[in-house]
């Protein structure tokens, strides 16, 4: 600024100036929510529209006249491959696989964290480091020997039916794969745990165990009511992941009345059996993604949360 | 560092003298290593026991189904004459190529996406809680939806080219989801789309953390908000940056799924990773030796990646 600058002018042009920056940035804002929420809006309108207007309107445009007939041919007559009955029935498959997924792996989860923070012994950063690690590796590479030993224990669970007639759930694809999304998320939620419980202060357990509580005792009455962010940012990091799984899916249900959602979908979509309905791909799709949506709109903010408290360490 | 379990030793001497009490206390200290021990076994089995399984495999001549005789590395020769097949390229050829494309421009435009939308948010903004979720729902979403929403979007008669012409601009041409040379830049669109909030929540975590006096002094010292952001905003967010790669290092050898959901493959596999050709081999053309080979390669990568980073980590916090 030049001396002949007076200071009330110097002022406006700093106004001008922010009133500006304030401009591009939520300009710059605005574009990309554009951007982010775009397929999800074309998702959306294509489900409610008829195949007519699909084929002569534009993809942008809001239906005509909404119509819920796609979401109900795709809830109940869809067909993937050749069996036509709707993506209900692998909707509860998956249902039934990612609920008792999630809290089997959340408890552990929890117990484990627990463990290697306040109950340490020699060697625990390297039992972490093996487990943390395990978060890490291509499934493809534990795919095929996975496959042959849920293989065998399919065989095993057909031996156990014949000589006492009850399986055990051996060879039942939902409880492959809640064992398999279990074991492969151990890493993870032993992590976000690990993570939360050593920043909880060691002097109240050392408390409680000068009080006579024991392990057990000390795990539900201390740690456990305290740990509701990373319970939640746990139970939908992994909600979300074994609700989106498709390669184990595809690689150990991958066919017949047991795939789970994701499955599904994919061959709903890539059924190539007369017209495509669009209407209705978008309406099947959307309902595979509702369940992780509602998630993330119910309790994505405490989501975001428990991970600024630091469950994703900076 | 001392821990509970030493404390407790110190705090129990006496119960010691009698017996009862002495094998309780054993319980009690054995009861943590109990419970740690299922969750430690089903790994050293499940991912290390598999992990050797897997490279034993690729040892053999498994076709269809498992052989055990070690043959000899044969994949691995397969594989490596298949590096340099690339006219015409090889399945292989191809699955690296798409590989460092992916990675490359996934790791890259995520990591200065994320950045930038954390800062533009991190400028007292209102309407941050509409924002925030908007941006990071793709995450919510599977690979598989993902990819059905984008290539209806990016399909040339039907989404944003079809749209543009309705529009007037008849002359827009965007066929990339059709050309199997520009195939994988769909994936990457896909991708960044799905993952780059994500990013943008972990960078705006460390902006967040970031001590407000340093920024003041600064301030104060007349830097400008470029200046603030280049030399110690960014420089301070060294960690994030870290941790981001390594998330976004490990998904992109990991995608599978939006490969398959957005191009089914691509143009005669135009479009495949790595896990692709895992799949595909494996489990579709009989070659599970090569299949396994593809598969060691992958988690050899990845490892010379994620084991550095593992090690200064816990070293780090362990001190």
């Amino acid at each position: 600024m030049s001396a002949v600058t007076s200071p009330a002018r110097q002022a406006t042009s700093g106004v001008r100036a922010r009133t500006f920056n304030r401009i591009v940035i939520y300009g710059l804002l605005s574009l990309f929510a554009i951007f982010y929420l775009m397929p999800l809006f074309v998702m959306l309108v294509t489900s409610f529209k008829t195949m007519d207007e699909i084929q002569n309107g534009n993809m942008l445009a809001l239906p005509h006249a909404p119509t819920f007939a796609p979401w109900i041919k795709a809830w109940s007559e869809v067909c993937s491959g050749l069996t036509c009955v709707g993506m209900k029935g692998y909707f509860w498959n998956s249902i039934k696989m990612v609920v008792p997924a999630v809290l089997i792996s959340t408890l552990l989860g929890a117990l484990n964290g627990y463990v290697l923070t306040k109950w340490r012994f020699r060697g625990h950063t390297l039992v972490f480091a093996m487990m943390l690690f395990a978060c890490f590796i291509p499934f493809q590479s534990v795919l095929l020997p996975m496959a042959t030993i849920l293989g065998s224990l399919g065989r095993f669970g057909v031996t156990l039916q014949n000589a006492t007639g009850f399986n055990f759930g051996l060879g039942n694809s939902t409880v492959n794969l809640v064992f398999v999304h279990v074991v492969y998320g151990l890493g993870f939620t032993t992590l976000f745990f690990r993570n939360y419980y050593e920043a909880f202060p060691t002097e109240l357990v050392k408390a409680a165990q000068v009080d006579g509580a024991s392990f057990f005792q000390i795990f539900r009455r201390i740690m456990l009511p305290n740990s509701l962010p990373i319970i939640v940012v746990t139970v939908i990091y992994q909600f979300t992941n074994i609700w989106n799984d498709f390669l184990f899916a595809s690689a150990y249900a991958g066919s017949g009345d047991v795939m789970p959602m994701t499955v599904a979908l994919n061959n709903v979509v890539n059924t190539s059996t007369g017209v495509v309905e669009y209407n209705v791909n978008m309406a099947a799709a959307m309902i595979a993604a509702l369940p992780t949506l509602i998630v993330y709109v119910v309790a994505g903010r405490y989501f975001v949360r428990g991970l600024m408290a630091g469950a994703v360490k900076g | 560092m001392s821990t509970v379990a030493e404390t407790q030793i110190k705090l129990t001497p006496e119960h010691d003298a009698r017996p009862g009490a002495s094998v309780r206390s054993q319980l009690q200290d054995l009861l943590p290593k109990i419970v740690l021990a299922p969750s430690f076994a089903a790994t050293i089995v499940f991912v290390y026991g598999f992990i050797l399984w897997t490279i034993y495999l690729s040892f053999t001549n498994s076709k269809t189904f498992p052989s055990y005789d070690i043959t000899s590395a044969r994949a691995y020769q397969r594989l490596w004459r298949w590096t340099f097949e690339s006219d015409p390229p090889s399945s292989w050829y191809t699955s690296i190529t798409n590989m460092g494309i992916f990675g490359f421009l996934y790791i890259l435009i995520c990591l200065a996406l994320g950045l930038f939308l954390a800062i533009l948010l991190d400028q007292k903004i209102r309407g941050e809680g509409v924002l925030r979720p908007i941006y990071l729902y793709p995450m919510a979403l599977s690979f598989i939806v993902t990819g059905v929403a984008w290539k209806w979007f990016l399909d040339p008669g039907l989404g944003l080219e079809q749209t543009l012409h309705q529009w007037g601009w008849t002359s827009f041409h965007f066929d990339w989801i059709k050309n199997k040379d520009f195939v994988i830049y769909t994936v990457v669109i896909a991708g960044v789309w799905q993952a780059s909030g994500f990013i943008m929540a972990m960078f705006l975590a460390g902006l967040r953390g970031i001590d407000g006096e340093i920024m003041k002094a600064a301030q104060i010292d007349g830097a400008s908000t470029f200046q603030l952001y280049r030399r110690i905003v960014i420089p301070l967010l060294r960690p994030v940056f870290l941790s981001a790669f390594i998330v976004l290092a490990h998904l992109a050898i990991k995608s599978y799924d939006l490969v398959v959901a957005l191009t089914s493959g691509g143009p005669g596999g135009s479009a495949w990773l790595p896990s692709n050709f895992m799949y595909e081999f494996t489990f579709k053309r009989n070659e599970m030796a090569v299949g396994s080979a593809s598969a060691v390669i992958m988690l050899m990568t990845i490892t010379a990646i994620i084991v550095p980073y593992l090690y200064s980590e816990l070293r780090e916090k362990s001190r």
